[in-house]
């Protein structure tokens, strides 16, 4: 039942905050320090509508202990877009209708942006690939291909 | 969903985490968190206390020496998927955790919590029986080698002790064979529903030497030895994979085969000799 003082930089702004250790790393996320775009879906590591970047790492926050994350650099959905201005794979997103509800993108966009960064003209079943562990319920995935496509196409390494 | 409350300790070196294993009642390590904390949540598993492995310096490396390549246990599936030296000397291993899970599964699980946690049904578990992986564990009364086939022991129960961790993979790359993995996947949990994986050495023709691991088919993965029976001195030829194959159900293992709203026992003995035979084909085919 132990209790511990951690540091948690997200979306580069340090934050140091008081966690039981059972505590995820996105009940941390949302609860305590109010970064809501991480959602909570499945809880069982499966849908993917909770992932954010760890050290770089595209990760579902449910799956680990916000303790495991003490000193980490965190991303979310919160930081992609600079000054109100989409960032590149968002503005695609936008434009192909890749999301109707909204509830799986911040994890689609942190999903493949992570994927992009190291993919070199990926095919559609390489992105389809990629983005397995995002599950969406409204689109059928298919805009979303064509939103991330669109962004590979585009030199997009850079875009999230 | 919550896990119970626990107390968290963060080791610093594999001396600390043994001692902290050692005097803590019941104190289960915890690296990736993939295998562990799903489980908590649903109150499968509650220990009372977790000792933090995951910031071990010097665990997670990918080294190739000699005659033999070492993962350590911190890897994770994607540093072993993307590993060249792993997918030119191992395949089946790198295949078998390029088909963990998902992107973030993957970036997110370990190897050596991934073989020490004793889920059944884990991709890697067939590539180290057939590459005959051994695996290094650290105990309070130092280090000790336990080969691949004395690992598993049975649903969540392998041979790692109460007290000791996984440092390593020692994975023998020394022969001249081929390896592959090939998994069914449970469309619902991502899990296999059956995987395989096959090593062969062949010399002029004929197979010196083979080994076949399979995983999600039985309470823990298993060895196919009739099927390595029927391949060894066999000719390397595509026709030994059906022969070896119809050979499966000698080695199901005596406790049942799994059953689940996938695939009954029946289906799943079926599945596992058609794979056997894909899996088998396509290593003679390149062989």
């Amino acid at each position: 039942m132990s209790e511990h003082e951690i540091t948690l930089t997200v979306n580069g702004e340090k934050h140091e905050l008081r966690v039981e250790a059972r505590t995820l790393l996105v009940e941390a996320l949302r609860e305590e320090l109010g970064y809501t775009g991480a959602n909570v879906g499945c809880e069982t590591g499966r849908c993917g509508a909770c992932t954010v970047r760890v050290d770089g790492d595209a990760l579902k926050s449910c799956t680990r202990f916000a303790v495991q994350a003490d000193g980490a650099e965190i991303e979310t959905v919160e930081g992609l877009s600079e000054e109100g201005e989409l960032s590149g794979l968002q503005a695609s997103f936008k434009r192909n209708h890749g999301l109707q509800c909204g509830f799986c993108t911040p994890g689609m966009l942190l999903t493949a942006g992570t994927f992009l960064e190291d993919a070199e003209d990926p095919s559609r079943a390489e992105i389809r690939e990629a983005i397995e562990g995002n599950l969406c319920r409204c689109t059928g995935y298919h805009n979303i291909v064509d939103a991330v496509e669109q962004v590979a196409t585009d030199g997009g390494g850079e875009s999230l | 969903m919550h896990a119970d409350g626990f107390e968290y300790h963060r080791a610093g070196t594999v001396e600390e985490a043994v001692d902290l294993l050692g005097s803590i009642p019941d104190a289960e390590p915890l690296a990736g968190a993939h295998g562990l904390l799903p489980r908590m949540k649903t109150d499968e598993e509650s220990p009372p206390a977790l000792v933090d492995i995951s910031r071990i310096e010097r665990l997670s490396g990918i080294e190739r020496d000699g005659g033999s390549l070492t993962v350590g246990a911190l890897a994770t599936h994607a540093d072993i998927a993307e590993s060249t030296a792993v997918r030119e000397h191992a395949p089946a291993l790198a295949e078998a955790a390029g088909a963990v899970g998902d992107l973030q599964v993957r970036a997110g699980g370990t190897i050596g919590g991934n073989l020490a946690h004793g889920d059944p049904r884990v991709d890697p578990a067939a590539a180290v029986l057939a590459l005959k992986a051994k695996t290094t564990l650290r105990g309070p009364d130092g280090e000790r080698t336990l080969a691949a086939s004395e690992l598993f022991e049975g649903e969540f129960e392998t041979a790692v002790g109460a007290d000791e961790i996984v440092t390593a993979l020692e994975v023998p790359t020394d022969g001249a064979g081929t390896s592959a993995y090939h998994k069914r996947r449970n469309p619902l949990s991502g899990y296999a529903a059956v995987g395989v994986a096959g090593y062969l050495r062949c010399d002029e023709g004929a197979i010196e030497e083979a080994r076949v691991g399979v995983t999600a088919v039985g309470p823990h993965p298993i060895r196919l030895r009739g099927v390595e029976a029927e391949l060894e001195g066999a000719s390397a030829e595509a026709a030994t994979a059906a022969a070896a194959a119809d050979r499966v159900g000698e080695s199901l293992p005596a406790s049942g085969v799994r059953s689940d709203p996938y695939a009954s026992a029946e289906f799943r003995s079926h599945l596992l000799s058609v794979d056997t035979e894909d899996l088998l084909g396509g290593l003679l085919g390149d062989a």
